[in-house]
């Protein structure tokens, strides 16, 4: 099996690795980065769990190889909080019960925050069609609707006070 | 719904307290099986039969040993000198581990390769070669029960045909008696499908095997652990692993639904390579395995027939199931139970007589028989009477509501003794049937029903009106392989007045570590944020047989309050000591003793505690903990009334669920934030297999929806916003008058939509329809009633 030397950055840090050309992405992660939180839950690009952000879009790192994430940047859910700040997604999810088990969790707050990321105030249509990729067995995705919708609100109040103190 | 009578700071019952499990989900540091490592692990990855039943003429692994990385490819002959071929299964069948002979179920186990990699694993999986001899399959447990079918089980010497029970309740002449003079008799052939629990989370284990001092560690997806270790013991003490040897760790599990009750053979291969070679042995299914090869639930053929006055007073019901098994029995069902609560089938009702009666065959599919989010085939049980009623109205033009409340058991008839011998604790049918029809506007959508009707437009209302039993069970009935249902509480109140708490339960996201905390800090005023929760490690929890069924707060909840309840017993001595005075003179309220009639002499339970280490009454042992092993007088009976409103489109068939009530009464209520999710997400796996999974196999017995892509787990897309109400009717035998909730929605939703699509063709002529309720199957009726466009 051939070896590929690639850079890829990981939650702001760069690393080089050699890694065998069929390591799939989320094995790199899971097992050589020791990243956990990106969860394995079908292997067919099905579930969601394994999402991750690829230049700020998500993927599903269960069918990407590492070597496809050369050159690339990589956010997973251990990137979400920053200097000890949970992400707006993560409040909601904590705030609104948005999960039970906590095996999709992953996937579904790095779907939920490239959708905020790109629509700040999606429509209930537009979340629920924005983590129809992410399957949750547990939820009923009432509340996960809930979570998204009170992280929408959180990070435009926190736009609006950093706008004020500006 | 009652106030909460502690204050937000000690969040006792009532509160919707935020989760203290979710800080570490919320940043990816949950800890699953599959996220530990351990140093100098293997993983072993499983040749499967792509044959239903087929001899093994030869298995060759030359080739896998061969490739660097590939330790070693475990067979049956492996296994059979250590006697560990088979195994028992729940219901006290034998199952395979790996098989010797022949394979009976695709996808069933035959080889496994231990590998330095989960890649190299694989690839020695590929490599493994097996000689099969295919042999005749059997797919229909109808044809698998008629005579002269060929005996599936050659391996049971006294087995000769393929039944592997049959099971009987009530009193078949009396029924038979009603059912020949009643004026009214109706009858459906429902099946119910089988389906898979598909947690996201599929199962695994690390076994880790120490040779020096003949420890063995499991980490491994289990509901419950403590009987796994005492089944490991019992079926693999001969090889040396001795109960004290054994820790089995539940760690953070990522939903178990019943799927993760049974002991698979993937478990018992991996502890057994690694005993055999030493190191750590890592084994994770992927999903198609999962699906392909674990317990599947339900697959229950219920002939349903109830009798009845014309006026529409419900006489008798009787119910004939085939059961289909798989190829052997694995149904996670207490022993007394092979047809697990079945007997609930006579449901929310006052009737006469009841009789049901079942055989249960072998066929060539996968083994199992688990819930599915439900206690021992409850589900199968409601759906039956929950159709049968509404086929009764229909026959009858009755409104569904309307002959659900004239036929209800009363409130004042609670405690209800049932025809088929289960004594409903408490319950009010028609209050939660009323509140129901009043929040979605009943009268109204029966109007809007009719003015659509007149246009052509399909719209249709159903509903259920569900008694469950759940919180299994007293030790006199219930048992699994002759261990006690009870469950167990330790608590340990430390001298700062914080405490831990362990459990014989398992959390697969029920919240315990949230609700079980409340529990305590309702009965002892501990603020529930500093009562740590632990449960899944069988070397430091009091034994319990886990969390299914329900059963958890009937149980470990129950014996959490009375352990709490036996420390503030001492508490009350520690208090009189401090106070001087005698414990007749103490009162408690909510988190301290008070002087009768001195209301500035007290003690909180933070400073008795305290005194429990540093002062405490001569004569009396320190310390401050208790622990509690609670036997349930009774099952419970949560009950609920659901109405869903569908509208289906004549050109494609679709059925969609415009609106779905559910009123819970899971009596009372520990953490209300909980319990709605509880309902959601038990709601949505009603939906589920109503409208979309089905587990089908061809004639060849090859599986059909093996994978996500044929298995519809429902998205966001299909799934409705849940609307949500309670009444609150106390269980009258709990110590705090709580039901159990987690099963509840995903029994009562099938048939509330199920009706509601039949209600929607009812003037067609329709009957019944079979779930999945598909697009294609309306379609279909659509069609050959000439309404389709």
């Amino acid at each position: 099996m051939s070896m590929h030397k690639i850079k890829v950055t990981v939650n702001g840090a760069a690393e080089e690795v050699e890694v065998e050309a069929r390591l799939l992405l989320v094995h790199h992660l899971r097992e050589n980065l020791r990243l956990t939180g990106t969860h394995i839950g079908c292997d067919t690009t099905h579930c969601g769990a394994c999402t991750v952000l690829l230049d700020g879009k998500p993927v599903k790192s269960c069918t990407m190889l590492a070597v496809q994430a050369d050159g690339r940047e990589i956010r997973t859910v251990e990137g979400l909080e920053q200097n000890g700040k949970l992400h707006p997604v993560q409040e909601g999810f904590w705030e609104k019960h948005g999960l039970q088990c906590g095996f999709c969790t992953p996937g579904m707050l790095m779907t939920s925050c490239a959708l905020l990321e790109q629509n700040p105030h999606p429509s209930e249509l537009q979340i629920r069609e924005a983590i129809s990729g992410n399957l949750c067995r547990c939820t009923g995705y009432v509340n996960i609707i809930k979570a998204v919708q009170y992280a929408a609100e959180k990070q435009q109040a926190q736009k609006e006070a950093a706008h004020a103190a500006a | 719904m009652p106030q909460p009578r502690t204050s937000k700071e000690i969040s006792g019952m009532g509160h919707s307290m935020k989760r203290k499990e979710d800080p570490r989900f919320i940043r990816g540091k949950g800890n699953y099986v599959d996220d530990i490592q351990l140093p100098g692990m293997l993983y072993m990855d499983i040749v499967r039969s792509p044959f239903a039943h087929a001899r093994i003429k030869s298995i060759n692994s030359e080739k896998a040993l061969k490739i660097p990385g590939v330790l070693a490819v475990i067979t049956g002959e492996t296994l059979k000198q250590y006697n560990l071929h088979w195994m028992p299964t729940l219901s006290s069948d034998t199952q395979m581990v790996l098989p010797v002979e022949k394979v009976m179920c695709q996808a069933q186990e035959v080889a496994a390769v231990i590998a330095t990699s989960r890649y190299i694993a694989a690839d020695g999986v590929e490599a493994v070669e097996v000689e099969y001899e295919q042999l005749p399959v059997i797919v229909d447990p109808h044809k698998a029960l008629e005579p002269g079918a060929q005996v599936l089980r050659t391996d049971k010497k006294d087995q000769k045909d393929n039944l592997a029970f049959h099971w009987e309740a009530g009193d078949r002449a009396a029924t038979e008696k009603v059912f020949a003079e009643a004026e009214v008799v109706v009858k459906e052939e429902i099946y119910l499908p089988r389906i898979h629990v598909a947690s996201i989370e599929t199962c695994g284990c690390i076994a880790d095997f120490d040779k020096v001092d003949g420890h063995l560690t499991v980490y491994m997806t289990t509901q419950a652990p403590h009987a796994v270790r005492t089944v490991l013991a019992l079926v693999a003490g001969h090889v040396g692993l001795s109960e004290e040897k054994i820790r089995v760790i539940s760690p953070d599990i990522g939903g178990g639904f019943g799927g993760k009750v049974p002991v698979y053979p993937g478990y018992v291969i991996a502890i057994a390579a690694s005993v055999v070679i030493g190191k750590p042995v890592k084994w994770i299914e992927d999903r198609m395995e999962n699906l392909q090869a674990d317990s599947f639930a339900r697959d229950y053929w219920m002939t349903t027939e109830m009798a009845a006055k014309k006026d529409g007073t419900m006489l008798a019901l009787r119910i004939k199931t085939v059961a289909d098994h798989g190829y052997t029995n694995a149904s996670a069902n207490p022993s007394k139970f092979p047809a697990g609560l079945f007997s609930i089938c006579t449901g929310s009702y006052v009737l006469q007589q009841a009789f049901t009666e079942m055989d249960a065959a072998y066929t060539n599919k996968p083994p199992g028989g688990v819930a599915y989010r439900c206690s021992f085939r409850v589900t199968e049980a409601v759906h039956a009477v929950e159709r049968i009623v509404d086929v009764l109205a229909q026959k009858l033009k009755m409104d569904p509501a309307a002959i659900r409340l004239k036929n209800f058991i009363q409130p004042e008839q609670f405690p209800y003794k049932s025809l088929l011998g289960w004594e409903y604790d408490s319950g009010d049918y028609p209050k939660a049937l009323k509140l129901a029809m009043k929040n979605i506007g009943y009268d109204e959508l029966r109007k809007e029903q009719a003015e659509k009707r007149k246009r052509g437009e399909l719209m249709g209302i159903g509903i259920c009106s569900f008694t469950e039993i759940v919180g299994a069970g007293p030790s006199k009935t219930f048992d699994i392989l002759g261990i006690k249902m009870f469950d167990s509480a330790e608590i340990r109140i430390h001298p700062t007045g914080k405490a831990i708490a362990r459990f014989g339960t398992k959390s697969q996201g029920q919240a315990h570590e949230t609700t079980y905390a409340q529990i305590i800090a309702e009965e002892l005023g501990i603020p529930a944020a500093h009562i740590q929760v632990e449960e899944g490690d069988t070397d430091t929890a009091p034994y319990g047989l886990g969390t299914y069924a329900s059963r958890s707060t009937p149980t470990s909840g129950a014996a959490a309050a009375m352990a709490a309840r036996k420390i503030r017993e001492k508490a009350k001595k520690i208090a009189a000591h401090l106070l001087e005075c005698a414990e007749d003179d103490l009162v408690w309220e909510v988190n301290k003793f008070t002087v009768k009639g001195a209301p500035t002499r007290s003690k909180t339970i933070q400073e008795i505690a305290f005194a429990a280490y540093t002062n405490h009454p001569q004569g009396m042992e320190a310390g401050l903990e208790a622990t509690f092993y609670y036997d349930p007088p009774n099952l419970t009976f949560p009950f609920g009334s659901y109405i869903c409103v569908v509208d289906i489109d004549r050109g494609t068939g679709m059925v969609k669920v415009r609106r779905f009530m559910a009123v819970d009464d899971c009596g009372n209520i520990i953490n209300p934030m909980v319990v709605d999710g509880q309902i959601h997400g038990g709601l949505s796996q009603g939906l589920a297999p109503a409208l979309y999974e089905e587990m089908p196999y061809d004639e060849n017995g090859n599986n059909l929806a093996g994978s996500f892509m044929d298995y519809l787990v429902p998205t966001s897309m299909e799934t409705p916003n849940w609307e949500t109400d309670k009444t609150v009717t106390p269980c009258p035998h709990h110590p705090f008058g709580a039901k159990g909730v987690g099963e509840s929605a995903t029994v009562g939703a099938p048939p509330a939509i199920a009706n509601a699509v039949v209600d929607a063709l009812s003037h067609l002529g329709v009957t019944h329809i079979d779930i999945p309720i598909t697009p294609e199957r309306v379609w279909r009726i659509l069609k050959a009633k000439g309404v389709a466009q």
